[in-house]
């Protein structure tokens, strides 16, 4: 045996160690996410596919969609700019803005449903002035893209901020004695630095995005057809034993973690040059 | 052409600096060099004082408009952009009725890689090129535009002794061909005196002496500066 490496553990040892990671990722990760799409083919492909077409399994559908597709380019947007804010400038709060962007993270998603409908519902704050308005957030559309964009702010500017301070301030300075304005310093300089890290927490904040359950819950009001995102209807389908169903739509929200991790690999593994030369 | 006095690093700073002079900012670290060029840049503010260029009052003038060029000591190359397009950098910002066409920005490149030596090297990034070559590119990008003052900051510090003395001898080569004013930070003596016109040494935020190579060796102004420079 090598005693070069004074870390070596005994063969032994380190055989029981890989089995039992193993082991623990079998049971915990690859049983649960095989027998996810084990259950939703159980009756064969044909019902698996009439399940996931069903009108209301497409309606549900499209509105994971549609609310991703709101939610993720505003925390894109915000994202940037608190990131921006906080590891380009020093202002007076700083660390309790850091500290707030965590915030959504402590939170429970459940008790982030209620502060919007503590907000915005029929007896909320400001319930009678939507009222009269005509408009309806709780229940609706904007209450659920609400607590989307509540739930996933932190992942795009949480993955940011720490490249942006990495990166410091040179580049930024270099571009400006070069002539460059506020908007070029961004454009030009700062987000194609971070460009990876904005890629990949765009990923992890759509993930989460469509697959968020408990926020959306408590603000959707389960209307089939009408404000089930995916995840609730797959709730719904469940309590109504219709579990080929239930699992059908499972199946695609597993195929999007999926197709998400790939992307992540495939991301870190074109780009493993730049990250090696940065340390990671 | 440019005043200071005062600040918490920098402490009665005045230097006259005229056109075309090749000027070396010396002294040890925390000295105030750093500063004191930032201050020149405009990438840092000074309590008080003033920042004269050529007659004209700059010192509340953003960096941008200053129409310097600076060299960073860890170059500060943009690591997505090829050396092409670094150096091409301030010319493709510029507003579109005051930008150069394409070939005419192209062209530029190809003299200022020239310059620097560097021809056939634009189409490399930053990171397939030695520390010597890139400094070499932050020259060449700062000079793009033409500006009337050059400021280095400790530009051949992180360099060997070989690449450092080829560059210098490129930069005073460059600095006669253009004619433009450049100011040189450095903590190496034999360096200032070999390179500037002037040298201005400085010590715990004050400058100590301002004079010619010739003139501060011959009678160096005080006890510190007759230690620095032997
Ligand atoms: N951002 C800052 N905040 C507070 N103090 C600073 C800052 N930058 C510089 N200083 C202080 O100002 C003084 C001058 O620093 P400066 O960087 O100008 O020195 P320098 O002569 O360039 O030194 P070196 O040769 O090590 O680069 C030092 O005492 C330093 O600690
Ligand atoms: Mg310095």
């Amino acid at each position: 045996m090598s005693r070069s490496n004074p870390l070596q553990e005994s063969r032994t040892a380190r055989l029981g160690l890989v089995l039992l990671a193993l082991a623990y990722v079998g049971l915990v990760l690859l049983i649960p996410l095989g027998a996810v799409f084990a259950e939703a083919f159980a009756e064969g492909i044909g019902a698996w596919y009439a399940a996931i077409t069903e009108p209301d399994a497409l309606s549900a559908i499209r509105l994971t969609l549609l609310v991703a597709a709101i939610a993720v380019p505003l925390n894109l947007v915000f994202g940037i700019a608190a990131a921006w804010a906080i590891a380009k400038h020093d202002f007076r709060g700083k660390a309790f803005l850091t500290t707030l962007i965590d915030l959504p993270f402590s939170v429970s998603p459940v008790v982030a449903g209620l502060i919007f409908i503590l907000l915005f519902g029929g007896q909320g704050w400001f319930g009678p002035l939507l009222q009269d308005s005509g408009l309806q957030i709780i229940f609706a559309l904007p209450g659920m893209v609400l607590a989307t964009i509540f739930v996933t702010f932190p992942f795009i500017a949480r993955e940011v901020i720490p490249l942006m301070e990495e990166q410091g301030k040179s580049d930024e300075e270099a571009a400006l004695t070069l002539g460059a304005s506020g908007w070029q310093l961004l454009w030009h300089v700062t987000l194609p630095n971070v460009r990876w890290g904005l890629l990949y927490g765009v990923l992890l904040a759509n993930a989460r995005a469509m697959g968020e359950f408990g926020a959306v819950s408590v603000v959707s009001g389960h209307i089939r057809g009408e404000t089930n995102t995916m995840p609730l209807q797959v709730e719904v389908l469940y309590n109504e034993y219709n579990f080929v169903a239930a699992f059908a739509v499972a199946s695609l929200l597993a195929l999007l973690a999926l197709v998400t991790l790939a992307l992540k690999s495939y991301l870190e593994w074109r780009h493993r040059d730049v990250l090696a030369a940065r340390g990671h | 052409m440019k005043h200071f006095s005062t600040y918490p690093a920098l402490n009665g700073v005045s230097l006259d600096i005229g056109p075309g002079e090749f000027v070396a900012l010396l002294g040890p670290s925390g000295s105030g060099k750093t500063t004191l060029l930032r201050i020149i840049a405009g990438l840092d503010f000074p309590d008080s004082g003033r920042i004269v260029f050529a007659g004209e009052e700059v010192t509340d003038k953003p960096a941008a408009r200053r129409g310097i060029g600076f060299v960073f000591q860890h170059y500060a190359l943009f690591g997505h952009m090829t050396v092409a397009r670094n150096i091409a950098f301030g010319l493709s910002i510029l507003p579109r009725r005051k930008r150069p066409p394409r070939h005419e920005i192209a062209r530029r490149v190809e003299e200022l890689l020239e310059l620097v030596q560097l021809q056939g090297c634009g189409e490399r990034y930053p990171a397939q090129l030695s520390g010597g070559q890139r400094q070499r590119v932050a020259l060449a990008r700062a000079l793009a535009r033409d500006p009337q003052i050059l400021l280095l900051d400790e530009p051949f510090g992180a360099l060997d002794t070989r690449v450092r003395r080829e560059l210098r001898s490129a930069l005073r080569r460059i600095h006669e061909n253009i004619g433009l004013t450049t100011i040189f930070v450095t903590h190496d003596h034999e360096e200032a005196f070999a390179l500037a016109d002037r040298v201005a040494i400085l010590s715990g935020g004050r400058i100590e002496q301002f004079d010619t190579p010739q003139g501060i060796q011959e009678a160096p102004a005080s006890s510190f500066v007759e230690s620095f420079v032997s």
